[in-house]
């Protein structure tokens, strides 16, 4: 802790939020007390379920039903409202006039997704300047003069016209800068960012991450930030508290918990977090013993277009194209990562290989059953049956890739069943040994998808992928929806059955952390084409193009003592 | 804007084409015409029937000519604002069919008032209130109306309307204003006539939409975007009527599209029971009696006004959605 001699925007004290379950009741918040200082940010870190959001909403009081806080206190001292004395927000009414006053105008909040958590319907400018006039009673001209000046301050370009367009019209950068103007529109003391920045692309991140910074130096407000990834709070945080199950496990400054935790929970998280900033070792020692074999999959000129309008006679038709001519190649038992953010093409690249889309032009050359080269870029449906068999997919979300009304069993026979291997005796046999491979008793095959956790599913979807023995798996953000500590864990699973059944990957993601941790290559791709690709160490450590360089200058690192030694550079396209 | 407006109304104009080709092809489809009923009716009567005469008639009014030019002589002539003869009335058909149009129209303009001034703040409560004794009788109420068929309704409530009210509830008009010009007296008479078709026909389409808007609402109501807005200090009652309320009106609005001609074709039994004075009683004995122009001009009618009914929901879709404008 720091000197005593500064005084708090905020004390929560005990905090107990619980939600009536039909078993009883449910404490999400459990005995939480923090500090929240002016100027300065409170980074608090956990993974689902830890009761960050909950603890963050209970100030607030919009906390959804059945929800309520129970008992402890939230004390809100005076700032520049003109507010006097101390007021404890846990005894306000949800509804009443109190909290309303308070909402918006000295305690301010913005949310994960921008894109749900504005009005659709409602201009931007409208929806940035109605806290002030709310609060500060502006009349229509007013507070569009106030909007304009906030989307200026949050740096939109043009706020002028700006303030007349609607969310949809706005990327996803631009409409969280939009949140945060919002938040600001009655200079409160307080801003509360639950996850403001998850939902965004790293380079963005980087951006709205030093934007809030910018402007809590103007402002001095306190910040309380919810986060689960420990490269944001190394970035901005001054304090850090650790949750996990509803409680407080930890706090303290930022640098004292980075260089000393002393909860077993934070060193987890900080090895995870480390962890995607180095090769796994696990592959490294692999790879001494089984050297990477001969080219499996190899593309040329792989291009897909997509006609946006079709034109006159073809005259005048509009094309995008999703994936620019791209050259790459797969050998055996070796892992690619495709890093790209939102709409780089990547996963399209990757439909496009597995052929589940069609090709416009080029060639998938691929070594079916270990023969010779073949493209299957021209082959029909029924002709892919054999390529289907042998490259199999990992889906990103745990909870949509699973089928609710199938038995775990059911689910990983599946491609067995389709593919008409094996019999019903031994198609349960071999659920059984796949369950054992991806680390689950079999048991679990009785069981259906909701009694697993993300973790656990994804298990169940990697289990259901390798059944009819593939070769080549593609992992598509495959481990992006889990929890930092699970993260790994499902790395190394996809490694150990690398070793075990001689797979080949195609890792999709995102995350430059990731794909450093898990992938020998990598390939980096920006608005549909290959920019650079080569051996993942060396890109990360010398990246030769200037995409590269501004991607991975955004990765934050996680150690706060290297914070602000990074220069950020911007990518531009030229022409 | 605009642009949507006017490319929206362009796009109806083949609708209309095609609709009115539909509704000729709709009147010509069963066998026969409307001499040969008629000559039917006539030997059931017991009369003789003049085979020259009837062969005359034919020739007259071009029924032995190719379907394509008859469609086309009836079009061209609507075009001129002639919507023919009918066979039976031996009346022009702009004249039958006029007053009686008009007079569906506004019942059918009325009952969607009517049915939207309920099922709004009604759904908007129920959702609202999920689940508490409010809502429970609210969605009790729904199904009732649901399941009742209308004309039942219409009878039960002339029964009482006679027999305790002693109040003619039928027609539209009370007998002293039925012939006489308009007026405000007149006017009032139609508003106090209106009151119980208008319940009657709007009571199953209340129904449905109160389950619709507290589905929608209920969608709505726990989008992040209203603990944004929350977040901000709203008070609950604003902040549910410019948030929530204002996008789960949207599927809302594209149900005028088809609520129009469907209360028009909707209240043929009603009309009926209740004798109203609107166009389908007189609608159903043209088809029946192959009315071949009659039925034609009503058909066209309804098809025209599912037409605008879907337009005029389009724009107002476009008003209140912006997405849709942009696309």
């Amino acid at each position: 802790m720091m000197s005593d001699t500064r005084s708090p925007s905020l004390e929560i004290k005990n905090l107990v939020t619980s939600f009536a379950t039909a078993n009883g009741e449910f404490r999400a918040v459990d005995d939480v007390s923090l500090d929240l200082y002016p100027g300065e940010t409170l980074c608090v870190v956990g993974e689902s379920g830890s009761g960050k959001s909950v603890m963050s909403r209970s100030i607030l009081q919009i906390v959804d039903e059945p929800g309520r806080i129970v008992s402890g206190s939230i004390l809100l001292h005076p700032g520049r409202s003109g507010r006097r004395g101390v007021i404890d927000l846990a005894k306000l009414k949800p509804r009443g006039p109190e909290i309303k006053s308070i909402r918006g105008r000295e305690i301010a909040m913005i949310f994960q997704e921008p894109m749900s958590s504005l009005s659709p319907v409602h201009k931007i400018g409208d929806q940035v300047a109605e806290s002030a006039r709310v609060h500060d009673g502006l009349d229509r001209r007013a507070a569009r003069a106030r909007a304009i000046e906030l989307l200026a301050k949050v740096e939109i370009p043009d706020p002028e016209s700006a303030v007349d367009r609607y969310p949809f019209e706005f990327s996803g950068g631009m409409r969280q800068r939009a949140m945060i103007g919002m938040a600001l529109a009655c200079n409160p003391d307080i801003l509360i960012a639950d996850e403001p920045t998850t939902a965004l692309d790293v380079t963005i991140q980087a951006e709205i991450l030093q934007l809030l910074k910018t402007i809590q130096k103007t402002n001095g407000m306190a910040i309380l930030f919810i986060t689960h990834d420990m490269g944001v709070v190394a970035e901005i945080a001054d304090e850090v508290a650790v949750m996990r199950h509803g409680r407080l496990l930890e706090r303290g400054n930022v640098f004292d918990v980075f260089a000393n935790p002393q909860h077993e929970y934070t060193r987890t998280l900080l090895r995870a977090a480390k962890n995607a900033e180095a090769p796994s070792d696990r592959r490294l020692a692999m790879r001494q013993v089984r050297p990477l074999g001969e080219p499996i999959l190899r593309t040329q000129s792989l291009r897909k277009e997509y006609q946006l309008s079709p034109g006159f006679f073809g005259r005048g038709a509009r094309k995008l194209v999703a994936v620019h001519d791209a050259d790459i190649e797969l050998r055996a038992g070796e892992n690619i990562g495709i890093v790209g953010e939102s709409g780089s093409g990547k996963t399209t690249l990757a439909r496009c290989i597995q052929r589940i889309h069609s090709v416009s032009s080029g060639k998938i050359l691929y070594k079916l059953g270990g023969s010779d080269e073949q493209d299957i870029a021209p082959l029909s449906d029924s002709q892919l049956r054999e390529v289907w068999r042998e490259m199999r997919i990992v889906f990103q979300d745990p909870f949509g890739s699973l089928n609710p009304r199938m038995t775990v069993g059911q689910i990983i026979a599946e491609p067995l069943v389709n593919n008409g291997l094996g019999t019903s005796r031994s198609r349960r046999d071999r659920v059984a040994e796949l369950l054992d491979l991806v680390g689950l008793p079999s048991s679990s095959m009785e069981r259906y998808p909701h009694a697993f956790s993300g973790g656990q599913r994804q298990r169940i979807s990697i289990a259901r992928a390798i059944a009819p023995e593939p070769r080549l798996i593609i992992a598509d953000e495959a481990t992006s929806a889990l929890d930092v500590s699970i993260r790994t864990q499902i790395m190394d699973l996809l490694l150990d059955l690398q070793e075990k059944l001689d797979l080949s990957y195609l890792f999709i993601s995102h995350d430059v952390g990731l794909v450093r941790y898990f992938c020998d290559r990598m390939v980096v791709m920006y608005r549909g084409k290959i920019v650079e690709q080569g051996e993942t160490e060396t890109i990360c450590n010398d990246p030769q193009h200037a995409y590269t360089q501004s991607l991975l200058s955004a990765v934050p690192i996680a150690d706060p003592r290297l914070r602000n030694t990074k220069t950020r550079t911007r990518y531009r396209e030229t022409a | 804007m605009l642009a949507y407006i006017l490319r929206r109304t362009l796009w109806s104009i083949p609708f209309l084409i095609g609709a009115s080709f539909l509704a000729f092809v709709i009147i010509q489809a069963p066998p026969g015409d409307y001499l040969t009923t008629y000559a039917a009716k006539l030997e059931a009567a017991g009369q003789s029937v003049d085979t020259a005469r009837l062969n005359s008639l034919r020739d007259r009014f071009g029924l032995d000519e190719p379907f394509i030019a008859q469609y086309w002589k009836w079009i061209t002539n609507i075009l001129r604002g002639d919507f023919g003869m009918s066979f039976e009335w031996q009346q022009p058909v702009a004249d039958l069919v006029g007053e009686r149009m008009l007079f569906s129209i506004i019942l059918a303009l009325s009952t969607i008032l009517f049915t939207w001034a309920v099922a709004l703040p009604v759904g908007v409560y129920s959702a609202i209130r999920k689940y508490t004794a409010g809502d429970y009788v609210v969605t009790v109420i729904g199904f009732i109306g649901l399941a009742t068929p209308n004309f039942l309704v219409a009878l039960t409530l002339m029964y009482f309307g006679v027999v305790y009210l002693g109040a003619d509830v039928t027609g539209l008009f009370s007998p002293q204003y039925a012939t006489a010009p308009w007026s405000w007296a007149k006017l009032l008479d139609l508003l106090s006539h209106l009151v119980i078709p208008v319940v009657i026909i709007g009571m199953s389409s209340t129904a449905s939409l109160i389950r619709i808007m507290r589905a929608n609402l209920l969608d709505e109501l726990y989008k992040p975007y209203v603990t944004t807005a929350r977040a901000k200090g709203l008070g609950e009652l604003k902040l549910l009527l410019k948030y929530p309320v204002r996008l789960a009106l949207n599927p809302f609005v594209s149900t005028i599209g088809w609520a129009f001609p469907q209360i028009i074709s909707g209240s043929t039994i009603v009309a009926f029971v209740l004798s109203l004075p609107t166009a389908d009683p007189l609608m159903l004995q043209a088809l029946m009696s192959q009315d071949m122009y009659l039925a034609g001009a009503f058909i066209l009618l309804l098809c025209i006004l599912s037409i605008v009914g879907m337009l005029v929901s389009d724009i107002l879709l476009a008003v209140v959605d912006p997405r849709i404008r942009y696309n």
